[in-house]
């Protein structure tokens, strides 16, 4: 017991907790509150925060691969070829769509590999990447169509006593997240191929395999995300995957971590991720258009970047 | 053998050439000899387009390691819309709208610098935000507005001579011309010295911060000319109208053999890959194929020939 305290002290040092971010949060939810009271009952949450479940495992995945210092531009469309296959495959042959969806996941850690063997600028193989990702949606279902199961579907309208199923989901896998990277050893790692990767070759870790397993936990992330986006929408669309690329860039960014480096924030891209859904909810509530939400999104992700570089750097 | 295996990786852009052909010959002989010229004039006519925008992403990849225009079919549709919009078919508008796509195109240019260099936001988030941004924009704006182009700008976008496309006779001198510009002027040369290494290039006195500027705008402007054309080209503006023109843009500057990591730039390769990606499409349509299998294809080229020609594992 002391031992596991002691280690959680030592995890802790050197974490800063993402306090700005924290606060973003609450203040829109109470925005949110004075604008609709109604919405911040159990139901209300329940309700309005449901689609930040697909955002929290896309933004996850996202953290897992601007950790190893490179980004993704390709799990929008990834998350659309998972919603694909799981509303064609999903409830008619569950063994054939777990494989797909286990290649998916091996897709992505041949592609971290890849990277790393070569090394080739990530931005243009996940790219290139998301048109394989699009066409192979395409190919499955080039029309909107599909059905999700009625079990896939229960997950998501569950209804946990005292709070919310997305906050629960949130808290539990901020947690975990913060657990991984921060505590366990090989998360700790990982990091450091981020940070400091001749340092880690000297260490004896292989580099390939380190990137390779980045990619894979983004590409299994991204696959919960599919699966989540797919019971809530119970329908396949090649297309429904696009937002979800900048949305985990921002959400990653808006919570703390850095583009380079390896510091990263695992609550506070899970804290990001509802920052980024609830930038949708209150332009909703008010009479602005949705056609602006893309440009609060992307000024709020400058913004912040921008703050950040001005607060850190000393004026030359 | 050697010295044959040199040229091979010197003259990189002769590939892209090189793979245009068989694809174009693939297409005529599965469609038994017929329409071989009108296949050619088409991909002259629309790979000017993607030549256009990757011109300017090729200035800015020049630059060196993560510099990168994500804003490119942002600026194209709203320019286009915005274009299209004031000149409502009339003639005598065309310079209101030549003025505004500059503007634009300017514009959206030192806003992504600013970003970079004054902010200290990394060039991809920059114009990706930035893209987004003129998205909605676009978005907004598109809801006011319908309009065909004036007859004449369509005339341009559409007219040939002796079967080659206007477009593509001006777009084929402007690649020359960039050509000449980056081995022979000293923009050209402090572009490649930046884009090598930056610290060196600082060091030897070379205007970093000019440099960047210049070639974050003049992408912009080629992105927001290439709007107003490709609008004019398809009778009018679409908001789908440059949605393969991120890929595109990055995919011509790899495949036509400039390095993604900066210092070293083909602008004949842009031409070629140009056309072996417009090329491709049409093979695949030819042959049956639907849109999935081009994306897909088109996904496994890029990284292919990235994973080909860059070859950092070995240094």
């Amino acid at each position: 017991m002391q031992r596991l305290s002691a280690r959680v002290a030592t995890a802790m040092r050197g974490v800063r907790f993402p306090i700005l971010p924290l606060s973003a949060l609450i203040i829109m939810v109470i925005g949110m509150g004075i604008m609709q009271p109604r919405a911040t009952s159990y139901i209300g949450l329940q309700l309005i925060l449901r689609f930040v479940l697909p955002i929290i495992f896309a933004t996850l995945a996202q953290l897992c691969i601007i950790t190893a210092s490179d980004i993704d531009f390709g799990i929008g469309p990834f998350i659309s070829l998972v919603n694909c296959i799981a509303a064609t495959l999903l409830g008619s042959h569950p063994v054939l769509c777990s494989l797909l969806l286990g290649a998916g996941v091996a897709a992505y850690g041949a592609m971290g590999a890849f990277i790393q063997i070569r090394r080739l600028p990530s931005i243009v193989v996940t790219l290139g990447a998301s048109f394989i990702w699009l066409g192979l949606a395409l190919l499955i279902m080039p029309t909107p169509a599909g059905s999700a199961p009625n079990w896939l579907g229960a997950t998501v309208h569950w209804r946990p006593p005292f709070l919310p199923l997305p906050i629960l989901v949130g808290i539990i896998t901020a947690i975990l997240a913060q657990w991984f990277f921060h505590m366990s050893s090989y998360g700790v790692v990982l990091r450091g191929l981020g940070s400091a990767p001749p340092s880690l070759r000297d260490a004896g870790w292989s580099l390939v395999l380190a990137r390779s397993a980045l990619y894979a936990l983004a590409g299994l992330c991204g696959v919960i995300s599919g699966l989540l986006l797919t019971a809530l929408i119970s329908s396949g669309d090649a297309n429904v995957g696009t937002p979800y690329t900048l949305l985990s860039v921002a959400a990653v960014i808006v919570g703390g971590t850095s583009f380079t480096g390896g510091v990263i924030s695992p609550i506070g891209a899970v804290i990001g991720a509802f920052i980024m859904l609830l930038t949708g909810v209150l332009l909703s509530f008010t009479p602005i258009s949705s056609d602006w939400q893309l440009s609060v999104q992307g000024i709020l992700l400058l913004l912040v970047l921008s703050l950040r570089t001005l607060s850190r750097r000393p004026v030359r | 053998m050697n010295g044959f295996a040199a040229r091979l990786r010197e003259n990189r852009w002769a590939w892209s050439f090189a793979g245009a052909l068989v694809v174009w010959l693939i297409t005529v002989l599965s469609a038994e000899g017929r329409g071989a010229g009108a296949t050619l004039t088409a991909a002259l006519g629309f790979a000017a387009f993607y030549v256009m925008a990757g011109m300017g992403q090729m200035l800015v990849v020049a630059a060196g390691p993560g510099n990168i225009d994500l804003s490119i079919p942002a600026v194209m549709t709203l320019a286009g819309y915005l274009s299209i919009g004031v000149m409502k078919g009339d003639p005598s508008m065309l310079w209101l709208g030549v003025v505004i796509v500059l503007a634009t195109g300017g514009l959206v240019g030192l806003l992504n610098v600013g970003l970079i260099k004054i902010a200290r936001v990394p060039p991809m988030v920059a114009t990706l935000s930035v893209g987004f941004i003129l998205q909605s924009i676009t978005i907004a704006y598109s809801k006011t507005t319908t309009a065909k182009p004036p007859a004449a700008l369509m005339q341009f976008a559409l007219g040939r001579v002796a079967g080659i496309p206007w477009i593509a006779i001006v777009l084929i001198l402007a690649a020359a011309t960039l050509g000449l510009v980056m081995s022979r002027s000293v923009f050209g040369r402090d572009l490649l010295a930046v884009g090598q290494s930056e610290r060196a290039a600082y060091l030897a006195g070379i205007p970093i911060r000019r440099i960047t500027t210049i070639v974050y705008v003049a992408s912009s402007l080629l992105a927001a000319i290439t709007g107003l054309l490709l609008a004019a080209y398809s009778g009018g503006a679409a908001l789908d109208m440059s949605s393969d023109f991120l890929l595109m843009s990055i995919a011509v500057v790899v495949i036509g053999g400039t390095s993604i990591t900066g210092g070293r730039v083909s602008a004949a390769g842009i031409w070629g890959a140009s056309l072996f990606l417009y090329l491709m499409s049409t093979m695949l349509n030819v042959l049956g194929l639907g849109a999935g299998v081009r994306y897909v294809l088109t996904g496994v080229i890029i990284i292919a020939v990235l994973a080909l020609s860059e070859d950092h594992a070995s240094a």
